[in-house]
């Protein structure tokens, strides 16, 4: 993402940190005082620098929601929780991540891969299928045969709004 | 206490050398447990799309158990460990979740009673077996191998959620190498994370992160890599090649679970602990041990 030259305050959304707050995990955003903790402890960061721990809490808390929701660094969390630990603060930075992750989903935002995963546990209730040929190399190794399709996870999406999130974006394209 | 093994997706599909290696030691061991037919995935890779939907999901697979009169889990995937972990925290004290939960679960007919303690199967051995009971079991002791023990990151965390080990200075996977007769050695920055996550977002991140890892080991001199985690496992073991190839480097780390460090120090044969499976062939660190294939 281009960084801007001028922040204008009239395109800041001073909302956008009580709706992180409000998020399972979210409440402990104000606590942040930008010490970089979070920063020098990611893995990501240091092979990355499109992602920025610091940085992206620092925007929410400007009201940059915009740029947050529209980013493609928001995806790049590895889920260490190597920040969340350290923060002094006791900030659930990895928590927060998710909570934007969360609400960019909700914008039509989420990205294609969890399109897929959503899609393939709607209709296997896993992750990987196994087919024939997997269900053999089970049986030569000893291994018990499990059941190739569960469809209740896809009773989950619906009633948690899931399947229209992911339903939604993907007719809308990225 | 009856126990209900969890496999997850990675570990069924990927990582038949973990779930082979895995029910031969509980055997060996004497751990009763059983399979349970109805258990689906975790939920936690579509945690970024609907934190509510993959918490359920959880949710789900344990009130399964229960209802199947199980009392504990042993989980062999680290991410399906916290995650469900996380799901019986977050119904326990978030009150807007409990009753969003205990509505769809009433949809699919089920009940969360919340009296399941669940666990990652090395936690498992290390605090139910406990290191004694498996230390009678030794029949060939590993001695002479030098051993990268890869905690990953959720074996240990989040600690306020899972409460096992220490984050920054954890033990207990140095412990059950060291029972076995190996050496762990602690390398440079030794508990990184595989950044496995993200090898189906930007896995150009997911291999410069294994590389450090990789680099750390191999500058070492350590044998091999032992680890607990499919994901981790589908990284460093799965992914060398690729990683090799995109840096121009050459490293040739075996990558063992620990359960198949376990067998083979059980005495069970190398194929018994689904080395066969392994990507990167392990064969100098068998002859190092005088192991015969």
């Amino acid at each position: 993402m281009e960084a801007k030259e001028v922040i204008r305050f009239s395109e800041l959304d001073p909302n956008f940190r009580f709706e992180i707050a409000r998020e399972p995990g979210g409440e402990g955003i104000f606590k942040c005082y930008a010490c970089g903790t979070c920063t020098a402890s990611c893995p990501v960061r240091y092979v990355n620098d499109k992602f920025n721990p610091r940085k992206i809490i620092h925007m929410v808390l400007l009201g940059m929601r915009e740029e947050v929701l529209m980013s493609d660094f928001v995806w790049l969390c590895a889920t260490c929780y190597s920040c969340q630990e350290r923060c002094p603060q006791g900030v659930r930075i990895t928590d927060i991540m998710r909570a934007i992750q969360n609400i960019a989903a909700r914008e039509g935002k989420l990205i294609e891969l969890y399109k897929k995963e959503v899609e393939l546990l709607s209709k296997l209730g896993r992750l990987y299928e196994i087919d024939d040929f997997d269900a053999r190399k089970r049986e030569k190794a000893g291994l018990p045969q499990l059941k190739s399709v569960n469809e209740e996870l896809k009773i989950i999406f619906d009633e948690t709004g899931l399947s229209k999130i992911a339903k939604i974006s993907s007719i809308e394209g990225e | 206490m009856r126990n209900a093994l969890f496999l997850g997706c990675t570990t069924p599909s990927k990582g038949r050398a973990y779930e082979i290696s895995a029910r031969n030691v509980l055997k060996a061991l004497g751990v009763e447990y059983e399979d349970v037919l109805d258990f689906a995935c975790c939920g936690f890779p579509i945690k970024p799309a609907s934190f509510d939907a993959s918490m359920i999901s959880a949710l789900r697979n344990i009130a399964i158990s229960e209802q199947s009169g199980f009392t504990s889990i042993i989980s062999l995937c680290s991410g399906c460990t916290v995650q469900m972990v996380e799901s019986q925290k977050e119904y326990e004290h978030n009150p807007t979740f409990r009753e969003k939960a205990q509505r769809v679960l009433e949809k699919l007919g089920k009940k969360y009673y919340g009296n399941t303690k669940v666990k990652h199967f090395l936690r498992y051995l290390y605090e139910d077996v406990g290191p004694e009971k498996i230390k009678e079991n030794i029949k060939r002791p590993l001695a002479g191998i030098r051993v990268a023990a890869h905690y990953g990151c959720h074996y240990i965390k989040p600690s306020d959620v899972y409460g096992f080990d220490s984050v920054e200075d954890p033990k207990t996977l140095d412990i059950l190498v060291a029972l076995l007769g190996a050496e762990p050695v602690h390398h440079r920055n030794y508990l990184h994370c595989c950044g496995g996550f993200l090898i189906g977002i930007d896995p150009h991140s997911t291999y410069a992160i294994a590389k450090e890892k990789l680099d750390w080991v191999s500058s070492a001199g350590l044998d091999c890599i032992v680890l607990s985690c499919p994901f981790c496992a589908n990284t460093y073991d799965d992914n060398q090649r690729l990683i090799e190839q995109e840096f121009e480097e050459e490293y040739k780390i075996p990558v063992l679970y620990y359960s198949q460090l376990l067998g083979l120090a059980f005495g069970f044969s190398p194929k018994e602990v689904g080395m066969n499976l392994n990507k990167v062939k392990p064969q100098q660190l068998l002859n190092k041990l005088g192991i015969p294939e």
